[in-house]
C-alpha cells in the first residue's frame, strides 16, 4: 500500500493543477487517471482539440471565402482534412506529455488506471491490464469531472450520431449536420464543420441559443453566425433518431406543441449539456451522495466525509476548465492549511466561434431580476480601427456599471479575441475597479481592447470613438 | 547645532503657519530675540532664539504648515556670523522633515504602506478636495474605490460638520484679484457656517433707554476714574445686566451637547473686540463675582492684549454668553450670530437721540436697540424676550443690579 497526503482521482485540468499545486507545496501526492494520457477532457476531447480545430477551419474558411481575396491574396485551397486532424493530434500529444513534465518536476504520481473510493483513506486502483493496488491517502480529492448529457431518444453510436468527442474526429466532412443543443460546446464544432463547407442546422429546445448569455449579446451573436450559414431552428426538441448506412432521421417537434416534422442529416451532434462523471467512484462507500443532477455537494469543496473533497465539473459552478483550475488550487490549499477561495462571479465564459464571445459577471438579464441599479455602456467593432482594418466588425463591447458607484458588475464582449481580452475586466472587478478606471487606462492603439475602453466612457456618456 | 522648534500649539490647535521670519539664515541673534511668528486658528505666537549664536537655516519657509515639534530652522551656538550657513541656506529650499500637508490640495497617495486609490477615486477627491487618507477604501486590500469616495462626499455634504472647499476655483476675470485667507478668517468663516447649520437660530429685539446710565456716568465717572484708575464705560453695566438676566433665564447661558443640555452655574462673559485681523471674542472669567470697575479693567486689558495680538488660546475659550456692540461702527440694528457653543448673544448698538413717550408726554432720550439672538433649541421665545426685558430693565434702572432684582 502506498501512502499519501492527497490522492486526486482524475487527471484533466482539476486533477493535474490539484497534483502540481499540491506538489509545490510539499505535500505526497498521487493523481490516478484510466485515460492513457493526462489532461481529461480539456486536453484529449475538449477544450484543446476543438481549439485546434477553429483555428484551422477558421483560415481555411478566409481562404476559401471572401477574405483572402478581399485582401488580394488569390487561392484556390483544397482540404487535406486528415492532416488537420494529424496536426490536432500532435499538438495534443505535446500538451499532455507537457503534464506529465510537470508531474515529475512537482514530484506528483501518476497512477495509470480507473480510481474507486473503496473506503475512507483508501482507493482502489484497477489498472488496464486488470491489476489492482489500493493506495492510502490522508485527503481524496474528486476530480472526475464531466460527461456529455445523453438525449432520451436518440442514442450515440459516435458513427452517424455523434457526441463531442466524436464530432472532433469525423472522417469525413459533412454534407449535412445537424446538432441539437445550441450551447457553446454545440456552436464551436458546428461552426468548425460549417466552415470546412457543411451546411449545418442547430436545433434548440428552447427559444434563445447559450442560455446564461446576455441576451443582447446572444442575439448579436446568432446574427452573425447566421450570417455564416448556421441555420437555427429554436423552440424544437428532439424525440426520436433514425440512423442508417448512410444518415439519419431526426424527428423534431416545436415545444409549444405541433406538428413533428422530420430533419435528415448525414451527421448528427448532440450537445445538450454536460453532467457530473462519478460513475464508478465508490462515493458510496464514504457515504458522499450526490444530487439529482449528479452535482456532489460541497462546502469550500469538503464533502460531507471527512477528508474527501471534491473540485471541478463534479461539483457546482461553472463547467469550464479555468474554474476546475481554482478550484484545484483553493482546495489543496486549503488541504495544506492555508486559506483558499474562488470568487465564481470573476470566473469568465468564452465561446471560441468566431466573432468569440467573452463575458464575467452579471448579465443585464440577472441584475435587472435582482433589482439592481446599473448603466450601461456599449461600443460597436463597426467603430473600432483596428477592426476595421482586420475587416472584423461583428459584435461589440458592453460593460455594466452599478448605477451609484459606478463598480464595474459585468462585461460582455462579442467580437475579435473576446476571449483574450476579457482577462482585463477580471482583474479589474478584482479590485471592484469603476467604469471610470478602464476608460482612464490607456489602452493600445489600434487594438481591439479599445472597444472595452470606449465602452467604459460609454456608461458615463462620454465614449469619444463614436 | 540647535533646533528651533514649533512649541505646543493649545489643547486642540494641531497646525500653524508660519506668518514671517524676522532674522534671515545668517543672521547673527541674541537668546530670547523673536526669530518667526507663528499663526493659527486662534492666535500668534512667537518663536525666540534659544540661545546666542547665528541663525544657520531657515526649514520652514513664510506660508508653510507646520506642527508641534516640526523645526523651523537651525541656528548655531556661540558668537559670529560662520561662512557655512550662507551656503547652508540654499538647501533650506529642500523638503523640510516633518511632513506638511497643505490644506487645499489632498495627495492621492497616502504613507508608501497604503495601496494607491482607484485612478476614477483619485480624480473625485482632487476635484472635490476630499483627503483620500480619511476614506475607508471597501476594495481590494483596502483600496479607495470610486464607490468610497462618492460615499465619502456625500457623508461630507450631509454632515454639519465644517463643509468643503467648492471644487476648482473659479477663473478669474478682469479687474478681479485673489487673495487667500488668513488661517484667521479661514476659521471665522468656518465656525459661522457652524453655529449657522447647528442652531435654530432667532434674533429678537428691544430698546432700552440709555439715560439712567449716562447720568450715572455724568456723576460719578471723574470719582470712578481717580479710585479704579479706569473709565467707566458702558459695557460694564451690560456684562451685569446680562449676568442679571442669565441668572434669571439660565437657558441663555447653556449650551447644547447631543441630547443633553449643559447648565452653566458660572459666567464667563465674552466681550467681542475687533482687531485689523478680524473679529475675536476674549472671555471675563467669572464676570458674575466682579465688580464693575473690575469688568472695565478686565475688558481693557483683553482689548490691549487682542489688538497686540497677544491673546492667548486660555483667553479664548470656554465663554457661555456673548456681547457685541455693533454700535461703535455706528449699526442700529442687526441680528448678531451666535459664537457657538454658547446659546445666546447681546447685540449692542448705536445709542441716537429718538423722540419717545414717557408718560404721555413726548421727550427726547437716548435710545439703543437691543438685539438677543439664540439657538431655539435651548431657549424658547418667551425666555429670549424675557432676558432682553430683564437687560432693558436693569440698563433703565440701574438700582435695580444693586439690589439683585
Amino acid at each position: 500500500m502506498s501512502q499519501y497526503d492527497v490522492v486526486i482521482i482524475g487527471g484533466g485540468p482539476g486533477g493535474y493543477n490539484a497534483a502540481i499545486r499540491a506538489g509545490q507545496l510539499g505535500l505526497k501526492v498521487a493523481c490516478v487517471e484510466k485515460r492513457d494520457t493526462l489532461g481529461g477532457t480539456c486536453l484529449n476531447v475538449g477544450c484543446m482539440p476543438s481549439k485546434a480545430l477553429l483555428h484551422a477551419s477558421e483560415l481555411y474558411d478566409a481562404a476559401m471565402g471572401k477574405e483572402f481575396a478581399t485582401l488580394g491574396i488569390e487561392v484556390k485551397p483544397k482540404l487535406n482534412l486528415s492532416q488537420m486532424m494529424a496536426q490536432k493530434a500532435e499538438s495534443v500529444t505535446q500538451l499532455t506529455k507537457g503534464i506529465e513534465f510537470l508531474f515529475k518536476k512537482n514530484k506528483a504520481d501518476w497512477i495509470k488506471g480507473a480510481g474507486k473510493i473503496v473506503g475512507p483513506g483508501k482507493v482502489e486502483v484497477t489498472a488496464a491490464d486488470g491489476a489492482v493496488q489500493t493506495l492510502e491517502a490522508k485527503n481524496i480529492v474528486i476530480a472526475t469531472g464531466s460527461e456529455p448529457t445523453p438525449l432520451p431518444g436518440v442514442t450515440i453510436d459516435q458513427q452517424r450520431i455523434v457526441d463531442s468527442t466524436g464530432a472532433l474526429s469525423l472522417p469525413e466532412v459533412p454534407k449535412k449536420l445537424i446538432v441539437v443543443g445550441a450551447g457553446i460546446i454545440g456552436l464551436e464544432l458546428g461552426s468548425v464543420w460549417r466552415r470546412l463547407g457543411a451546411e449545418v442546422t442547430v436545433v434548440e429546445f428552447l427559444d434563445r441559443i447559450t442560455p446564461g448569455m446576455d441576451t443582447e449579446t446572444a442575439k448579436t451573436f446568432q446574427r452573425s453566425l447566421t450570417k455564416q450559414g448556421i441555420v437555427f431552428k429554436l423552440g424544437a426538441k428532439v424525440t426520436g433518431a433514425e440512423t442508417s448506412k448512410s444518415g439519419v432521421k431526426l424527428t423534431v417537434e416545436p415545444v409549444a406543441g405541433g406538428e413533428a416534422e422530420t430533419l435528415e442529416a448525414d451527421y448528427v451532434l448532440v450537445a445538450i449539456g454536460r453532467r457530473p462523471y462519478t460513475e464508478g467512484l465508490g462515493l458510496e462507500s464514504v457515504g458522499v451522495t450526490t444530487d439529482k443532477r449528479g452535482v456532489i455537494e460541497t462546502d469550500h469543496f469538503k464533502t460531507s466525509a471527512p477528508g474527501v473533497w471534491a473540485i471541478g465539473d463534479a461539483i457546482h459552478g461553472p463547467m469550464l476548465a479555468h474554474k476546475a483550475e481554482e478550484d484545484a488550487v483553493a482546495c489543496i490549499e486549503l488541504i495544506a492549511g492555508k486559506a483558499g477561495h474562488v470568487d465564481y462571479n470573476l470566473v469568465p465564459s468564452v465561446v471560441y466561434t468566431a466573432p468569440e464571445v467573452a463575458w464575467v459577471g452579471k448579465t443585464e438579464e440577472q441584475l435587472k431580476e435582482a433589482g439592481v441599479a446599473y448603466k450601461a455602456g456599449k461600443f460597436p467593432f463597426t467603430a473600432n480601427s483596428r477592426a476595421k482594418i482586420n475587416h472584423e466588425t461583428d459584435g461589440f463591447a458592453k460593460i455594466l456599471a452599478d448605477a451609484k458607484t459606478d463598480e464595474i458588475l459585468g462585461v460582455h464582449i462579442v467580437g475579435p479575441q473576446a476571449g483574450e481580452m476579457i482577462g482585463e475586466y477580471c482583474v479589474a472587478m478584482a479590485f471592484k475597479a469603476a467604469s471610470e478606471d478602464i476608460a482612464r487606462t490607456s489602452h493600445p492603439h489600434p487594438t481591439r481592447s479599445e472597444a472595452g475602453r470606449q465602452a467604459a466612457m460609454g456608461v458615463e456618456g462620454w465614449t469619444m470613438q463614436s | 547645532m540647535a533646533d528651533i522648534m514649533t512649541p505646543a500649539l493649545g489643547e486642540s490647535v494641531t497646525e500653524a503657519t508660519v506668518a514671517r521670519w524676522t532674522k534671515k539664515a545668517g543672521d547673527a541673534v541674541r537668546k530670547d530675540e523673536i526669530l518667526v511668528e507663528l499663526e493659527t486658528d486662534k492666535v500668534s505666537l512667537e518663536v525666540a532664539a534659544p540661545a546666542d549664536g547665528v541663525l544657520s537655516e531657515i526649514l520652514a519657509g513664510e506660508g508653510d504648515t507646520v506642527e508641534p515639534g516640526t523645526v523651523l530652522g537651525k541656528m548655531s551656538e556661540g558668537g559670529a556670523a560662520a561662512a557655512p550657513a550662507k551656503a547652508e541656506a540654499p538647501k533650506a529650499e529642500a523638503k523640510p522633515e516633518p511632513k506638511a500637508e497643505a490644506a487645499p490640495a489632498p495627495a492621492p497617495a497616502k504613507s508608501e504602506a497604503a495601496k494607491p486609490a482607484a485612478p476614477s477615486a483619485q480624480r473625485i477627491a482632487a476635484e472635490n478636495n476630499l483627503d483620500l487618507a480619511k476614506v475607508s477604501g471597501s476594495g481590494k486590500d483596502g483600496r479607495v474605490t470610486k464607490g468610497d469616495a462618492i460615499a465619502a462626499l456625500e457623508t461630507r455634504a450631509s454632515a454639519p460638520a465644517p463643509a468643503a472647499a467648492p471644487s476648482a476655483p473659479r477663473e478669474l476675470h478682469e479687474r478681479e484679484e485673489r487673495v487667500r485667507m488668513t488661517r484667521l478668517r479661514q476659521t471665522i468663516a468656518r465656525r459661522l457656517k457652524e453655529a449657522q447649520n447647528n442652531a435654530a437660530m432667532l434674533t429678537t429685539f428691544n430698546e432700552v433707554d440709555m439715560s439712567a446710565v449716562m447720568a450715572l456716568r455724568t456723576e460719578y465717572k471723574d470719582v470712578f476714574e481717580k479710585r479704579h484708575g479706569v473709565r467707566l464705560g458702558f459695557m460694564s453695566f451690560f456684562v451685569k445686566a446680562c449676568i442679571a438676566a442669565l441668572k434669571q433665564v439660565p437657558d441663555v447661558n447653556a449650551e447644547i451637547d447631543g441630547q443633553d443640555i449643559i447648565y452653566k452655574n458660572h459666567y464667563d462673559i465674552g466681550v467681542a473686540v475687533g482687531t485689523e485681523k478680524g473679529l475675536v471674542v476674549p472671555v471675563i472669567r467669572d464676570a458674575d463675582e466682579m465688580s464693575l470697575a473690575g469688568v472695565e479693567k478686565a475688558i481693557g486689558a483683553m482689548g490691549k492684549k487682542a489688538r497686540d495680538g497677544q491673546l492667548a488660546l486660555d483667553d479664548l475659550q470656554g465663554g457661555t454668553f456673548t456681547i457685541s456692540n455693533g454700535g461703535v461702527y455706528g449699526s442700529l440694528m442687526s441680528t448678531p450670530i451666535l459664537n457657538a457653543p454658547q446659546s445666546g448673544i447681546l447685540g449692542m448698538h448705536k445709542i441716537q437721540e429718538r423722540p419717545m413717550v414717557v408718560k404721555g408726554q413726548v421727550v427726547i432720550r437716548p435710545m439703543m436697540y437691543l438685539a438677543l439672538s439664540y439657538d431655539h433649541r435651548v431657549v424658547d421665545g418667551q425666555g429670549a424676550v424675557t432676558f432682553l426685558v430683564k437687560v432693558k430693565d436693569a440698563i433703565e434702572d440701574p438700582q435695580r443690579l444693586l439690589l439683585d432684582l
